[in-house]
């Protein structure tokens, strides 16, 4: 059996596993799943991850959740080069730094932007009133500017000179907003610079590919049908506001 | 000798503390007192703009994040190897369990004992009911994932031995306790396993790292009385929207 991956490229730590994965030749079967139509509710997947979320792994019978640690495990299962998860201690940590910070802030803030912009108001059909959307805002600013502040400082990529999962789990957040239509990159000729050395690192093809689903959503929520989305909704409502 | 900056009221800087001094680390233990704001002061501000604790001073290395901070000394000082082990599939669940915790049982944990201790005095309003229950419900379903996934019938998360996924859970698991909510009632396989994690820490050693919690219904006092509460207030409501 060949190795499975379980992927909705809406999702951001979705898009890191399989940009990972392609861009270091690791052969794996995509296994689609789409969240808004609530696949991961189903049994099959409940048998791949108790958790129910999206990506998850399966190698032989070996299962396995959360976008760092798989790509951790494919990183050391398939020896790939050593600037992804550098071996050598203080780069690494600052690597595991970065990775631990970035779940409760800009994985967090972007999500929420993204839902409160899109598919809260376009697709649920309900009102985010302007407080919310305001201090979502200002979360979301200030993890960007720790992001160029703290992280990048004056530096190529997040830690060192080469690109590594930091810059690759980190790009793939910051598109969240942007494909709700909040260009962040604007004002931040840092952080756009960076964006553009980490698109090249990974390869435009393979970025643009990743990201092309969720860079149409604007469109595509506009024929999204809602009532699949009302089974969400009080979940979400709860989440986000 | 290392510093961590520490303040043991807090979750991520417990799990630091055991580990360190149950595996003989020597570090220096400054306190950061988060109930008088010094995680705002300037000095503390050079430490890390992040602000956060706990932070590890190694030389001139200094290295934020709890997870990181754990690695880093898993490697730096060669520790027996079912703390974090090498190997792949263990070490998946190891970093599986890291990922997952911070959205997870990390913040359900936190928030209940937020709530709790905090809420009232930061407010200046009782606690809802509806938001103290979705707390409740967030924390149950995080305490079943726990039992269910990461746990299930094995004395520790990885199987036969402690690893650093035990410590960092043990602490979390603990919090809402300082606040008189016991996530461990009704579940003696979670009673069971947190005593296992206890002998294999040191009883003495746990019961100290947990001291300062234990004392946190003086907490909301504590906060009031301290002169830089009314520039704490705007900061911590935050917490709460």
């Amino acid at each position: 059996m060949s190795l499975e991956l379980y992927l909705d490229l809406f999702s951001q730590p979705c898009r890191s596993v399989y940009i990972f994965a392609k861009k270091n030749k690791v052969s794996f079967e995509f296994k689609k799943l789409s969240l808004l139509d609530g696949e991961h509710y189903g049994e099959e997947f409940g048998k791949i991850s108790l958790i129910r979320k999206v990506p998850a792994l399966r190698d032989g019978d070996f299962c396995l959740a959360e976008s760092v640690a798989i790509m951790l495990y494919l990183a050391e299962k398939f020896k790939t080069p050593d600037f992804w998860y550098p071996a050598d201690l203080q780069q690494r940590a600052r690597v595991n730094e970065y990775l631990s910070w970035q779940h409760t802030a800009i994985r967090m803030h972007g999500s929420k932007i993204f839902w409160l912009r899109l598919l809260i108001p376009k697709v649920m059909g309900v009102e985010v009133p302007q407080e919310k959307m305001d201090s979502a805002l200002e979360d979301l600013q200030s993890s960007l500017k720790l992001i160029e502040e703290k992280f990048l400082q004056d530096g190529p990529f997040i830690v060192g000179d080469h690109i590594t999962l930091a810059d690759l789990v980190a790009i793939v957040e910051i598109m969240q907003p942007v494909a709700s239509g909040l260009d962040v990159f604007e004002g931040r000729p840092k952080l756009s610079a960076w964006r553009d050395r980490v698109q090249e690192a990974i390869g435009k093809e393979l970025f643009d590919e990743a990201h092309q689903d969720i860079l149409a959503v604007q469109e595509s929520v506009k024929t999204i049908d809602s009532g699949k989305m009302q089974i969400f909704k009080p979940k979400i409502l709860k989440l986000f506001m | 000798m290392m510093e961590l900056y520490l303040d043991l009221v807090s979750p991520p800087c417990r799990s630091v503390f055991l580990f360190a001094r149950a595996l003989k680390i020597p570090f220096e233990f400054k306190r950061v007192d988060l109930a008088a704001g010094q995680q705002y002061s300037q000095e503390f501000g050079e430490i890390s703009i992040v602000r956060k604790i706990p932070v590890m001073k190694d030389g001139g290395f200094i290295l934020t994040e709890s997870t990181a901070i754990l690695k880093y000394l898993v490697q730096k000082y060669s520790v027996a190897d079912h703390w974090f082990p090498a190997d792949l599939q263990q070490r998946a669940r190891a970093n599986e369990y890291l990922s997952w915790q911070h959205m997870n049982l990390r913040a359900h944990c936190s928030k209940v004992f937020l709530l709790k201790a905090l809420f009232p005095i930061v407010m200046d309003a009782e606690v809802p009911k509806e938001t103290m229950d979705a707390a409740l419900e967030n924390l149950k379903q995080s305490l079943n994932l726990l039992e269910e996934k990461f746990l299930q019938n094995k004395p520790f998360i990885l199987g036969d031995k402690i690893s650093v996924a035990d410590v960092v859970a043990a602490v979390e698991m603990m919090q809402p306790l300082g606040t008189g909510v016991d996530g461990f009632e009704g579940r003696p396989k979670l009673i069971a396993w947190r005593e296992r994690v206890k002998k294999e820490l040191g009883e003495k050693l746990f019961e100290e790292a947990h001291e300062m919690l234990m004392k946190s219904s003086s907490l909301p006092q504590t906060l009031k009385s301290s002169s830089s509460f009314d520039k704490l207030k705007p900061m911590l409501q935050k917490l709460f929207r």
